[in-house]
This record gives C-alpha cells, sequence and structure tokens, in this order.
C-alpha cells in the first residue's frame, strides 16, 4: 500500500502533520512506519496540546525520587523505601466495554508501576458516569465495576479507596481512572532509560495478537454514533498471566540483569522500544520474526500497534539471557530476544529479512508536534441571589434524607464490597474513609491514599475548582492523621481543539499548579485525557487528582467514626455559609449558577498543619473533612459509622441554619476530642490562629439538630446507605 | 510445629497466610506447585487467590498440579490439610471433600466480614476453643457451596460441617447467608476431620489493626492442639 495524505488522515494525523512527517524522512513513509508515526504523535502518547501547560506544574520536592516522564512517580518514604505511583485513565474503551475497558485500565496501571521494580499494595479509582437515569447509566457501572474487581482481585492487591459520581455530562462517554501504588526499596528502582550498545531487547508476558491496534489513536478522537464499530480495537485482559508477569520481573529484578524496563501500554511495542531509545540517546534494531504472536500472519504494521496487553520489554545485560530466560520459562511466560540497541539513533525494523521500517527515534519523540491551543479564560460567576427565599420553609430533616441519599453522597459499598479490599494483609483503613491506608509490610509505618475530583467546581470556575481538588486531597490525608507528600494526576477534559474546553484545562492546570505550589504538595505523576466529548459537547473539566500521604506510626492514624458518648464535636476553620454550586444549591434548589467555594490556601494549609499537629499529640479521637453536603453530611457519615448520635449546640452563627448546615465552604474538618483534652486543644488551634466552633457533643442514638430536628442513626443509616444497592438491583 | 503452603501460579494469598502461621508460632515454609516433595509438615495450607486464574473451574488445574500428588497422600495418611479460599476450591476439586463450589448467588464478588458459627469442635481445628461464633473476613467470587441431597445427608450424618454463616448470635438463617450456600455452609471437612476446606479468611483478622482478631483465637488454639 503507497502512503498518501488521505491514509494519514484516516490515522489521525492532520495534513500538516504528515507534512512534517515526509519532511523529516525527506520521503515518503511506508505503512507500518505511518502506523508509528500516527501512534507516536497522537494525543495520548504525545500530550501535544498539554506538553506546553503541564510544564509548568510544580514537581520537585526533597521527598520526590522521581517527577513525570517516567512509567510513575517515585517518593521517599524513608529508612530506604519508596512509593512508586500514578493515575491513568481508560475512558474510551470502558465506555465501548465495559468490563474488558476498566480491567485493562486498572492492569495498565498496575504495570507501570511493577515496570519500576516495586510491588503494588494499593489500587484505587476515581469512576464518573452518566445520570442515574440514562439508559446506558447501570450496566455502564456494572460492567466497570466487575471489570475493576475482576483484574485487582485476581492480582490480589487490594483496592482501597475510590469515588464515585454521577453527571449527565458523562451520559456518552464515562470516566474510568485507576490509580496503583507501589513499595520499592530506594536502590533497586528500574527505569526506562536503556544504555549501551549491542545489549539484547527481550519481549516478555503474553503474545501478541490483534487486539487494541489503534487504541491509543481511538483514545485521542471523540466519540460518534458509529462507536460501537470500535470494539475491536479495546484490549483484553487477563490478570492471571499479569500476576505471573510481576512475580517474574519481581524475581529478575532482584538481580542486576536488568538495564531498562518499560511495559507495552499505549501504542504497544511502537511506544515502549522508542522510549527506551529515546531516553538512552541510542538506536533499536527489531526482527519482528522473533516476537511471539497469538494470531498467524500478523504483518509488521499490526505487531507494531498491537495493544495485547500483559507484555514487557526490557534491555537485559550481555550474558544474562539464559538466566532471565529460566525465570520467564518458571512462570510460564514468553520470553524473546527479539533485537538489540544500537549507536545509529534510529528504530530499524526488519521482517522476513527486510527491512520495513527506519526512522530516526528523535522525530518520533522531540519533534512531535507541540501545540500552542487557542483557549478562553473563565470569568467567575456572579454570586447567586435567589437561593435566600428559596431555602425558606424547607424542613432540615426532609433535605438532610435528600442530601444523603443523593447518588453522588450515597454510600458505594455496592462498589467497594466488590474489590477485595483485605488482600495482602495489610489495609488498616477501609474504603468509605477520607482515605484508605495501608501499612508498609512490616514495619510501624503506613501509607495513605485518596482520590479526588469536583467536576462541578471545576466547570463553574476552573481555577478555583483545580485548587479545590487539590486541598481535598491534602484534606482526606490530613483527616487520617497522614502527612501528604505528593499527587498524581488524571485530566480528563473535552476536546482541546475547542476554546471552551481547552480554557477549562489551562485554568485547572493552574489552580492545581498553584495549591500544589502552596501546600507542598508536588505532582509526581499523571495522565491527560482530552477529547472526552460526544460529538460536539465536552464532559464538565473532570481532573481527578491521587494524593499520598506518610504516617510514620500507624497507631496513631486517626478514623471518622464517632468514638465515645460526651466527647465534644468541633469544627475547625470558618463556616461562611457559601451556598453556590453546593450540592444542596444543585439538587435540592435546582439552581446551577454562581461560583464554586473560595479556596484559600493560607487558611487550608495551617488550618491541616494545625489538625495534623493535634493528630499527633494523640489529641483527636475521629476526625472528617467538610467537603460535598456540608457539615451536616459530614457529621452524619461519622454518627453512622460509630453508630453513635449527637446533640448539636445551639447556633452562635448568624448565618442561616440551613446555609450553615450545607453550605460547601473550604477548609473546614469536624474533628472529635475528649473533654479533657478541649484546654489544651483551645490552646493549640488560637496560637496558630485557627478558627475552630463547638458543635455539639456526642450522645447515644439520635442526631439531636435543633429543638424541633431529631433524626435518629438508624433513619440516616437508611438515608445513606440504599440509593446505590436499590438503583442497581432495579 | 512444621508447616507448609503450596504456591499455585496465581496464589495470592500465599503470604498473608505465611505471615499468620509464622506469627503464631510455625515454622513455615513455601512450597512450589511444580516440586515433587513435600517438606515435613504438622499442617499443609492450600492458599487463597485465582490457581491458574480460575480457569476451566476455580480450583480445577491446580488440583492436578504435580505438588497435589504428595499433598493427597499426605491427607490420606491422616495429616491436616487446610484450604482458605481457592484452597477449599482446591480440596473439593481433588475429591478430598465432598461437594463443589458455585458462583456466588447475587453474581458478585463479595468482600466483607461474616459470622460464622464453630459446630463441631471435636477435632485439631476448633478442639479448645472457648466460643462457638467468630467474626472472620470473606473475599469470593465463587464461594456458593452445593451438594447432593444425598452427599448433604451423609456430611450431616457424620458431622462434617465445619462453618454455618451467621448472625453475632449465632442464628444460623437465611439472611446471614452471603452467596447463597445450601445450608449456610462456610466450610467442611473430610470424613476423618483432617481435611478441612473452607472460604473464610482467618488470616486477614490477625491483629487489631485489621478486620478483627479472630482469627488470631484460631491459629493459637490450632497450635496449641498440635503441641
Amino acid at each position: 500500500m503507497t502512503v498518501n495524505e488521505k491514509i494519514a488522515i484516516e490515522h489521525g494525523l492532520k495534513s500538516d502533520e504528515y507534512k512534517k512527517i515526509c519532511d523529516l524522512l525527506k520521503r515518503t513513509p511506508n505503512i507500518t512506519e505511518l502506523g508509528i508515526f500516527s501512534a507516536m504523535w497522537n494525543e495520548h502518547c504525545s500530550y501535544k496540546s498539554s506538553r506546553l501547560h503541564l510544564k509548568k506544574l510544580p514537581t520537585k520536592g526533597k521527598k520526590v525520587i522521581q517527577g513525570p516522564g517516567e512509567n510513575a512517580g517515585v517518593i521517599d518514604i524513608e529508612d530506604g523505601d519508596a512509593i512508586v505511583f500514578k493515575i491513568e485513565s481508560h475512558n474510551h474503551p470502558s465506555f465501548i466495554e465495559p468490563y474488558q475497558g476498566a480491567a485493562t485500565g486498572v492492569g495498565g496501571i498496575m504495570r507501570d508501576v511493577f515496570t519500576m521494580g516495586a510491588r503494588p499494595i494499593a489500587n484505587l479509582n476515581s469512576i464518573h458516569f452518566g445520570s442515574p437515569q440514562h439508559k446506558k447509566t447501570k450496566n455502564l457501572l456494572r460492567g466497570v465495576v466487575h471489570g475493576i474487581g475482576g483484574y485487582g482481585n485476581c492480582m490480589g492487591v487490594p483496592t482501597i479507596a475510590g469515588q464515585t459520581s454521577f453527571d449527565s455530562s458523562y451520559n456518552g462517554n464515562i470516566l474510568v481512572n485507576a490509580m496503583t501504588l507501589g513499595l520499592v526499596k530506594k536502590n533497586k528502582i528500574f527505569y526506562s532509560k536503556a544504555a549501551g550498545l549491542n545489549k539484547p531487547v527481550i519481549y516478555v508476558g503474553s503474545k501478541t495478537g490483534r487486539d487494541g491496534i489503534h487504541g491509543a489513536s481511538m483514545a485521542s478522537a471523540s466519540f460518534d454514533e458509529k462507536i460501537e464499530e470500535k470494539k475491536p480495537t479495546v484490549q483484553v485482559g487477563d490478570p492471571f498471566t499479569e500476576k505471573l508477569l510481576l512475580e517474574a520481573c519481581l524475581e529478575l529484578m532482584a538481580g542486576d540483569s536488568i538495564i531498562a524496563i518499560q511495559d507495552m501500554g499505549a501504542a504497544g511495542l511502537t511506544s515502549s522500544s522508542i522510549e527506551m531509545a529515546s531516553k538512552g540517546n541510542l538506536g533499536v534494531e527489531i526482527n519482528l520474526n522473533k516476537v511471539p504472536c497469538r494470531e498467524a500472519k500478523m504483518t509488521p504494521y499490526e505487531i507494531m500497534l498491537s495493544e495485547s496487553q500483559e507484555r514487557m520489554l526490557i534491555v537485559l545485560e550481555n550474558g544474562k539471557e539464559e538466566l532471565a530466560k529460566k525465570i520467564f520459562d518458571k512462570w510460564n511466560l514468553d520470553f524473546a530476544i527479539i533485537g538489540k540497541t544500537t549507536g545509529t539513533k534510529n528504530i530499524e525494523l526488519f521482517f522476513d529479512d527486510k527491512q520495513v521500517a527506519n526512522i530516526p527515534v528523535n522525530t518520533l519523540v522531540e519533534n512531535s508536534p507541540m501545540y500552542d491551543r487557542k483557549w478562553k479564560k473563565s470569568k467567575l460567576p456572579k454570586k447567586n441571589k435567589i437561593k435566600k427565599d428559596s431555602s425558606n420553609g424547607l424542613k432540615i430533616k426532609d433535605v438532610l434524607k435528600k442530601v444523603l441519599s443523593n447518588p453522588n453522597i450515597c454510600s458505594k459499598e455496592w462498589i467497594w464490597r466488590q474489590y477485595d479490599h483485605t488482600v495482602m494483609g495489610d489495609t488498616i483503613q477501609k474504603p468509605g474513609g477520607d482515605s484508605g491506608v495501608v501499612r508498609v509490610h512490616g514495619t510501624n509505618k503506613a501509607i495513605a491514599a485518596s482520590v479526588d475530583s469536583s467536576a462541578v467546581y471545576c466547570w463553574a470556575h476552573p481555577l478555583t475548582g483545580g485548587k479545590q481538588i487539590v486541598a481535598e486531597s491534602w484534606r482526606n490525608l490530613i483527616s487520617v492523621g497522614a502527612t501528604p507528600i505528593a499527587i498524581t494526576n488524571c485530566l480528563n477534559f473535552g476536546s482541546p481543539e475547542n476554546e471552551d474546553n481547552m480554557g477549562e484545562f489551562v485554568e485547572c492546570v493552574q489552580g492545581i499548579g498553584e495549591a500544589c505550589e502552596y501546600l507542598n504538595f508536588p505532582v509526581v505523576s499523571g495522565n491527560v485525557s482530552f477529547y472526552n466529548q460526544t460529538k460536539e459537547v465536552g464532559i464538565k473539566p473532570t481532573p481527578s487528582i491521587g494524593g499520598v500521604g506518610l504516617i510514620k506510626d500507624y497507631n496513631k492514624m486517626v478514623t471518622m467514626n464517632f468514638k465515645e458518648i460526651n466527647n465534644i464535636v468541633m469544627v475547625i476553620g470558618k463556616t461562611e455559609g457559601h451556598i453556590d454550586q453546593s450540592l444542596f444549591a444543585r439538587s435540592i434548589l435546582d439552581e446551577k449558577n454562581g461560583p464554586p467555594p473560595e479556596v484559600n490556601l493560607f487558611n487550608e494549609k495551617n488550618n491541616g498543619e494545625s489538625l495534623l499537629n493535634l493528630i499527633q499529640k494523640g489529641h483527636i479521637k475521629s476526625a472528617h473533612d467538610i467537603s460535598l453536603g456540608g457539615i451536616i453530611t459530614a457529621v452524619s457519615k461519622m454518627a453512622i459509622k460509630g453508630n453513635k448520635g449527637i446533640k448539636f449546640n445551639k447556633s452562635k452563627n448568624l448565618i442561616n441554619e440551613i446555609d450553615y448546615l450545607f453550605s460547601e465552604d473550604q477548609g473546614r474538618y469536624i474533628i472529635e476530642i475528649n473533654p479533657k483534652d478541649l484546654k489544651e486543644v483551645a490552646k493549640i488551634l488560637d496560637q496558630n490562629s485557627v478558627y475552630y466552633e463547638e458543635l455539639g457533643i456526642i450522645i447515644e442514638k439520635d442526631m439531636i439538630i435543633n429543638q424541633k430536628t431529631k433524626v435518629t442513626i438508624d433513619e440516616l443509616k437508611s438515608y445513606n446507605s440504599n440509593w446505590l444497592t436499590n438503583f442497581m438491583s432495579a | 510445629m512444621k508447616s507448609s503452603v503450596i504456591t499455585f501460579p496465581g496464589s495470592n494469598c500465599d503470604r498473608d497466610i505465611d505471615v499468620a502461621l509464622n506469627k503464631f508460632g510455625f515454622k513455615n515454609k513455601m512450597v512450589w506447585h511444580n516440586d515433587h516433595e513435600l517438606p515435613k509438615s504438622d499442617l499443609v495450607v492450600l492458599p487463597g487467590g485465582f490457581s491458574y486464574g480460575d480457569y476451566l473451574r476455580c480450583g480445577s488445574m491446580a488440583s492436578k498440579s504435580k505438588i497435589m500428588h504428595s499433598v493427597i497422600n499426605f491427607a490420606k495418611s491422616g495429616g491436616l490439610l487446610m484450604g482458605i479460599c481457592n484452597g477449599f476450591q482446591i480440596l473439593v476439586e481433588t475429591g478430598l471433600l465432598p461437594g463443589v463450589l458455585l458462583r456466588n448467588k447475587y453474581l458478585e464478588f463479595i468482600c466483607k466480614n461474616v459470622y460464622v458459627k464453630v459446630d463441631n469442635k471435636e477435632n485439631l481445628y476448633f478442639k479448645n476453643l472457648d466460643k462457638e461464633v467468630f467474626e472472620f473476613h470473606i473475599a469470593h467470587n465463587e464461594g456458593n457451596y452445593f451438594c447432593t441431597k444425598d452427599q448433604l445427608k451423609e456430611i450431616e450424618d457424620n458431622n462434617q460441617v465445619a462453618l454455618y454463616y451467621c448472625n453475632d448470635e449465632g442464628k444460623t438463617e437465611d439472611q446471614f447467608n452471603p452467596n447463597g450456600s445450601i445450608k449456610n455452609i462456610a466450610g467442611i471437612f473430610n470424613k476423618e476431620k483432617n481435611v478441612l476446606g473452607m472460604m473464610p479468611h482467618p488470616e486477614r483478622m490477625i491483629d487489631q489493626s485489621l478486620s478483627g482478631e479472630d482469627g488470631s483465637l484460631f491459629f493459637k488454639n490450632l497450635i496449641n492442639n498440635l503441641k
């Protein structure tokens, strides 16, 4: 087949990009070469629309061992230990085929982590679906949850936390973001930079099939009514093989045979071989006849673009081939020497003794397109005035019932009880809390992780929204007693070619960057997923932030369940009554305008660090951050989990009661303390100029909000726990 | 006391049970499925996980592993052999235990704490335990125990039911059955009571920071019984 512009466009390239390829090569590429360019230059692999802006994110810090640019980020957790982590999207495949899409998303992110030598110790996920009324929502949710569980459970890695939301903007484009944390010794981290000439290039894992060809290109295009036709581009996962691959790789990594290792993820053999060569400033030569294939008569084009799962590419030290082969044989995995590193700085492919591709590596990587897309700045919406009257006459109990049973607030136990969250025997905080927590095996340390997003706030004002999610992630870690260390981000947006969507991206990233900088909470890894839209309409901007923190002594970990009767419940941080964009305004008042709550980074840092100080001193019996649904939602969840009630103090606050209870001002936490510690706690908070107020006292069974309003714990439970189970079984 | 834990390709609770056995005083050895010989052991454990990816049927391929020949001989000569979760599935596939484990009734993986009642203490596993109802943890997709009427009669006549799903008061009603198992059965013995298969994971409940500590009671008691 002779390549021309039309074929290039069918590969998702633009005409000027095709022209650039011909200029760089000084000739017309053949079909295999065109396939390779299209895979490397698509949005998913090249970050061509986002690179310019991502550069502005803070990525360095005292605890950062490896920032963005590797398979995953790495942070120092002392004593020679390090945590490797990353979040990644698998949105498009999950919409087309929810089980396999979600499963391979989980498989892919785990591979990114163990490629670096780390044993995965925890999985998290952030999943977003269309409106519950939409006809596809239920099946997509069921399929995604089964897929995540199917893969993670089989791997024997606990799924310890997550986030699920419903919003009609995801009706035609759901989001599935998977995150994995792994544990590694600092001196045994593996990287993808090849080094040395004539080193053997090894292929291990599953055989290559025709599945997933052009998966990365699909992820870089928007959806239309023909999307079902793309089913064959969805990869099929085999967690059993991945478990074997994990064990085999870790066994090989215990020695000193590996120079570089890279998993075959998006764009398979193409991107893995090119990335290793590019980082090492080398060339690579591959004989495609040596690649283990699952199907007969696969062409070089197909072999290079297949996204078959559970495969790895390794550059070995010379003379270690036999030793390595033995290990992979033991685990019944394919092992093939398919090529070698060279000094040509080209990628050279051979098939049936003929050269079928010869491309300078730098044209694929450094010379890949980079765009400064046009974008529109968002104005901060004006404060909404309507609500003042509309909340008159509402009964707190009725509102509370609706809020606690709202799909975005209700208990997600139906989801997480399908995930094995206790395997590995170190899960000390299960899903359903502020963060999941796992112990560092055999030590007193524990790692806390949470994943957050606030699409509504980002949609209302991207800059504020971006800051808010980072702040929320920070609070979720603090609430369990962890010192926040770093984040990973998964940036899910509409088309970068649309000025509004691009503006949302640019300003969310700016907000994330500002908050990370201020909180000393750097970004160490992440991914960008554009084109999350159906036809012309983009999703609400949905950056997901995965935060990771360290608890030095896990005996000091804090949970959110109320502990003891007569203990004092306090609110840390000031309640101003910000109702715009709150769940209350949107779902009860049906009011969608107005700005999101303001994020004051000074208060976030000060309140958070002061709380952490109190936790470390042992004064905090339970804690929970205040987010969606306000004070009363936070308190209700603490009461439900602790099976204890609370009697609210008479409000001294000047704002009206509903606003006080349901507003979503930032930088706030609910804490429980023993009355004997009150003086000391107040002193510390005063010294640090942290605003606080006493909210009430823990009592046996009821939540007594005011003289007229009493709700029993059983009522709270029934509001909160049934919606999702009923929805899924209806 | 010496114990052995068999690792099959796809086992993933092998480390967890190793940690638990060592914690309570066993000298544990990990044994690879492809080995022929079983080390000298007072207890052999088939761990949880997804041996051979659950392909064909859960546990069926593992039951034909090389090491299983020695394991089966060990059990037939009276050695203590315990299968947890996938280990239980392997045991029914070997024929050492009667019945089968079907997919959970609601076709979903279940991971949560449950209560189980110990029915028969006249065996080395449960002898001397000073309570009947335990809080254990389950995590499985195929734990729905099923057998024929005749088999059930035989199991009951021989006191082979080891554990029933129940509530915190030991009531074994249908509503406390998490997976649809016949008669709320969570674990069974062979006739001789030296082979035990159970779906719950006591090894996940071995210190107060985890889901609970009833697993500690089980292991402490087990090693004392073997001494």
